[in-house]
């Protein structure tokens, strides 16, 4: 297998060319831009055999894919932030209508404030949009998981769409060694694209997506809870079928030293290899440290999270988006649900937001809280760890205190 | 278009399909809402088609030959009046559904 050297925009361009797709349709936006830009000099060069549609927004752009799909190809796009907002209303009609189509999301943060950088803000809005949704952890995991989430998207049983985050600039921009597997074997993995379910047909014509009544639309909604549910089954055989054919192990969860854990954090995406590191300079001073990576997010593992989770004492979840008004931000709700009646200490983390570093300074004050209550010292922890303790009077003008 | 609809289905062998869609579309004929229709002058029209080429629902027929020339499907018709406007020989207009014929 040749080994290149590529950033995670880059290893997405790899990746989508691997599975030849028929129609792609990208709207550019930073930090996505470069995956939209080099799609079209693949397309132009010739080495992606595919129409290129320039289109005016991401809400077209998805609509593009959607009708393109339809007609039995396979459709690519990718977005970042408010794109991937603006697309909101018609990555629902996608899912709905059971197009298992795969799209690269970059990670950053919503607006306002209005901002470039990394956080999982906008993927965690689209939640519950109907997509699986697959974490990147580094550049590699960017490649792989595009060709599985097509295999696992377009099982006959899953037939949902999935969302590959990978985070703004940490990855998407950061260049690492990337295996990239021979074509053939690639596209041997994938196979061609089978059209399944609904389609658009001149000779053989239905209506789609039309006005659906009360009667049916519950009925339609548990059509997809049944993909969710197939396709947590359907992932792990995917995964297992990956390793055999390009001999790297891709996981749901990534567990790390929690057999014995007394305190372990949780953590999404790029801040997991930093997580690790920590974990590992902490077990040299002799504490007992772990780690839970989440890849799968939707549909959530619930189980193995808490087969993974369930004997260690105090839990940290770390939370790259502010959740705000909820009981808990959207990572640490689900781990608590997951861990639900058992006696684990669970505490939620909210930091990295617009591209904070979360390094390894980070883990070692996330971990400092949670160890000082493992052992009693204290029952409180610093939720909001790296903001600044000003935070309330960074912006400041002339003038009296209005009343 | 309805017809053409039914027949498809009751030619085709059944299988399950999972989300939103439809192989017969009962629901898009215009109703009783519509408030006026386009009537043709057979005798001032040339055949010339330029309304059925507007129409945006796709529901006009040209005859070549015949007593009318210009077929307009009032089931589907929405009373638009494009079809009126662009006539190139001012040969249609509007007539109210009700009152006078």
């Amino acid at each position: 297998m040749p080994i290149k050297m590529l950033d995670g925009n880059g290893a997405a361009v790899e990746a989508i060319r691997l599975v030849r797709p028929g129609v792609i349709a990208a709207y550019p936006i930073t930090p996505q831009s470069s995956i939209a830009e080099h799609l079209a000099d693949e397309v132009a060069d010739g080495r992606i055999k595919a129409e290129y549609i320039r289109v005016e927004s991401e809400h077209s752009a998805m609509s593009a894919c959607v009708g393109a799909q339809l007609t039995g190809v396979r459709a690519v796009t990718a977005t970042s932030s408010v794109g991937l907002a603006l697309m909101h209303e018609v990555c629902g009609v996608t899912s709905g209508c059971r197009l298992p189509m795969v799209m690269y999301v970059v990670n950053r943060s919503l607006a306002a404030p209005w901002s470039l950088w990394c956080d999982h803000s906008d993927t965690m809005a689209e939640r519950d949009s109907g997509w699986l949704q697959f974490y990147a952890g580094n550049v590699q995991d960017v490649l792989d998981l595009y060709l599985a989430g097509i295999r696992i998207s377009e099982h006959p049983e899953v037939l949902t769409p999935s969302m590959i985050c990978q985070d703004g600039f940490f990855l998407s921009h950061s260049m690492q060694k990337v295996n990239v597997p021979e074509d053939d074997t690639a596209f041997g993995f994938v196979g061609s694209y089978q059209r399944r379910n609904m389609y658009l047909d001149p000779e053989d014509t239905m209506f789609v997506n039309d006005l659906t009544p009360t009667d049916d639309y519950g009925e339609m909604r548990y059509q997809q809870m049944v993909g969710f549910r197939n396709a947590a089954r359907v992932t792990e055989e995917v995964f297992a079928e990956f390793e055999k054919t390009f001999g790297r192990k891709l996981e749901v969860i990534r567990p790390y030293m929690l057999e014995d854990a007394e305190a372990a954090v949780v953590t999404m995406g790029s801040m997991s290899g930093t997580a690790r590191y920590v974990v590992d300079e902490l077990r040299k001073q002799g504490i007992r440290a772990g780690a839970l990576q989440i890849v799968m997010y939707r549909p959530f593992p619930a189980e193995m999270i808490a087969r993974a989770l369930k004997h260690v004492p105090v839990i940290g979840v770390v939370d790259r988006s502010a959740g705000l008004g909820g009981a808990q931000p959207p990572v640490c709700t689900e781990v608590t649900a997951a861990l639900h009646g058992g006696t684990n200490d669970i505490r939620s983390f909210i930091g990295g937001l617009a591209g904070r570093d979360i390094s390894n300074h980070s883990f070692e004050r996330i971990f400092a809280d949670i160890i000082a209550i493992r052992a009693g010292k204290t029952n409180t922890h610093c939720q909001w760890f790296d903001v600044k303790v000003n935070a309330m009077d960074i912006r400041t003008v002339s003038g009296e205190e209005e009343s | 278009m309805l017809e053409r609809q039914e027949t498809l289905m009751n030619t085709q062998n059944k299988r399950k399909i999972l989300g939103p869609c439809a192989l017969v579309f009962t629901a898009s004929n215009t109703g009783s809402w519509r408030l006026e229709r386009p009537l043709v002058d057979a005798e001032l029209c040339v055949r010339c088609g330029t309304c059925a080429k507007y129409c945006p629902a796709g529901i006009i027929t040209i005859h070549k030959a015949g007593e009318t020339p210009v077929e307009i499907d009032l089931r589907y018709c929405k009373g638009c009046g494009i079809c009126v406007n662009e006539c190139p020989k001012r040969c249609m207009k509007l007539i109210p559904e009700r009152g006078e014929e």
